[in-house]
């Protein structure tokens, strides 16, 4: 009765000035699991919340290493990510091969940028249905940046997107002063800590379902999953865990 | 000048008789450039402890015509990088015009907004003369694998990755090297030796001041005037520091002594 006659293609305004097609793709980044992403003076750190289909099944990839410098974090359609992550990749390469250097963020970004706004622009193309973190360090230091389906994209200090987001961005922004000066350390924590706030009431960040990466001006992007970030969350979330607990034995002990 | 665009600029049919356009071949094999026709002659370079200092004469030969005695032939491509072309000028014209694009490729801050809050927008990383050189030698080898070459000898003169003096060469064939002093064309055999007691090794470099290095090209600016045919008094000269270049364009040839020339025998009619 009354259908939407403006969402039937991306090209198409409606008469309030609203794509349809490309809110609809926004939609769908809200529907992915939430990724983390700050930064600091020296270092960019990238976090996320892996799910599984079923119980039985392997967890899907949240956060993809492009270059040795920059990695990115997906919220939304894993599809169009591989899509961006692959044209991303080589890109990259052809930086390094007809430049002898590693590509700026900011370069790469607004090319997945450019071409993320072609497809809102043409009869028969859809909107990416997919949000990126892009984080890493080029020649000009670390970097975020933020990209959406409609093409638009920013640089961030920290940024959250996904499934219950606000809540992260809302830790991010309180502790927004901590984080140009923090440690390597203390910034994965303030990451996973973002992250868990994120989460519904009955999940908790495991060694399965959480995904770090990291970057800095001396070491080259990498992903840390499974064992490795055992260290991290078991002293991110001591005091949460550890600390009821924790607190009985010490009066035990006195 | 009459009311037709077309004719502006060229030769008046009235004066000089209708164009011959059978020069140009509509129709035939394709072809590709045989050997240069305009062409620049040597260019020097060498490092010392700050940077670079790069030079070429002003002059393009047509043939053994010293056809145009104006010729820039230093291109600055940003702050702190500088190219000197050898070759054919028309090539290094293509060259100059597929730069300028690169650098408002570069230079356009479509995505460079990021930095806009910083108050000097030049310390933004740009493009390094290691990087423009891997570019350059990518542009030359293409072309030579089109059997089209680019017929120039480039050098590239700034700093690298490791914020080092850089100095690199590129030719033709897509042939890349880099030595603490280069020379192109006849440089390579009347300059490069000069220069070489200067800085003999790597090593050399870091003890080679300014002055001694501006004072060596000079020289050797000056010995290839007397022995290289092909060349001119008038000559560019630039520094690459990290406080940006020092591009002169117009400099004379000073204090020449051509007392040795009555020695030299054996040349032309000259029998004794």
């Amino acid at each position: 009765m009354f259908r939407n006659n403006y969402d039937n293609d991306s090209v198409t305004f409606s008469p309030q000035g609203r794509i349809f097609q490309v809110e609809y793709a926004q939609e769908a980044v809200k529907q992915g699991s939430v990724v983390v992403g700050i930064v600091s003076k020296k270092y960019a750190v990238l976090a996320a919340l892996k799910r599984n289909a079923e119980d039985l099944s392997s967890y899907q990839k949240k956060i993809i290493p492009i270059d040795t410098h920059y990695g990115i974090a997906l919220a939304g359609l894993a599809s169009d990510a591989r899509v961006l992550s692959n044209f991303m990749k080589q890109q990259s390469l052809a930086s390094r091969l007809t430049y002898d250097r590693a590509i700026p963020l900011a370069e790469i970004t607004a090319r997945i940028g450019d071409r993320a706004q072609t497809n809102t622009q043409h009869y028969g193309k859809r909107p990416y249905g997919v949000g990126l973190l892009i984080a890493g360090v080029d020649a000009n230091g670390p970097h975020l940046f933020e990209f959406q389906p409609s093409g638009v994209t920013q640089e961030m200090l920290a940024c959250a997107i996904g499934a219950r987001s606000q809540m992260a961005r809302t830790y991010l922004e309180r502790n927004l002063d901590e984080f140009e000066g923090a440690t390597r350390e203390e910034l994965i924590k303030h990451a996973l800590r973002g992250l868990k706030e994120s989460l519904a009431q009955d999940k908790e960040l495991t060694v399965d379902n959480t995904s770090v990466g990291v970057g800095g001006m001396d070491e080259p992007f990498k992903l840390y999953e499974g064992q490795e970030i055992t260290n991290w969350l078991e002293t991110t979330f001591e005091n949460r865990e550890g600390g009821a607990e924790g607190g009985e034995s010490m009066e035990v002990d006195s | 000048m009459n009311h037709l665009p077309q004719a502006w600029g060229r030769p008046r049919d009235d004066v000089y008789g209708a164009y011959d356009h059978s020069y140009f071949q509509t129709s035939g094999p394709k072809q590709s450039t045989q050997q240069p026709i305009v062409t620049g002659t040597s260019v020097i370079a060498i490092k010392f402890k700050d940077g670079v200092v790069i030079a070429t004469d002003n002059l393009a030969s047509y043939g053994s015509l010293a056809r145009f005695t104006d010729v820039k032939r230093l291109r600055q491509f940003n702050k702190s990088t500088i190219l000197g072309f050898g070759g054919d000028v028309s090539d290094m014209q293509y060259l100059d015009r597929l730069l300028l694009s690169l650098a408002i490729r570069e230079n356009y801050s479509s995505y460079s907004s990021a930095s806009d809050d910083t108050d000097d927008t030049s310390n933004l990383e740009s493009l390094n003369a290691k990087n423009l050189h891997t570019y350059m030698s990518k542009v030359m080898y293409r072309r030579r694998s089109d059997f089209n070459p680019l017929w120039n000898q480039i050098l590239v003169a700034g700093f690298g990755n490791d914020e080092k003096p850089f100095l690199a060469s590129v030719d033709l064939l897509g042939t890349t090297f880099s030595s603490p002093s280069l020379a192109t064309g006849f440089g390579a055999h009347l300059a490069q030796p000069i220069m070489r007691k200067v800085v003999p090794d790597e090593a050399s470099v870091a003890n080679l001041d300014k002055e001694t290095a501006v004072q060596t090209i000079r020289d050797c600016m000056k010995v290839l005037f007397y022995r290289d045919a092909r060349s001119m008094d008038k000559y560019s000269i630039a520094v690459v520091t990290k406080d940006g270049i020092d591009l002169k364009e117009d400099e004379k040839l000073e204090n020449q002594s051509w007392a040795f020339a009555d020695r030299i025998k054996g040349y032309g009619t000259q029998v004794v």
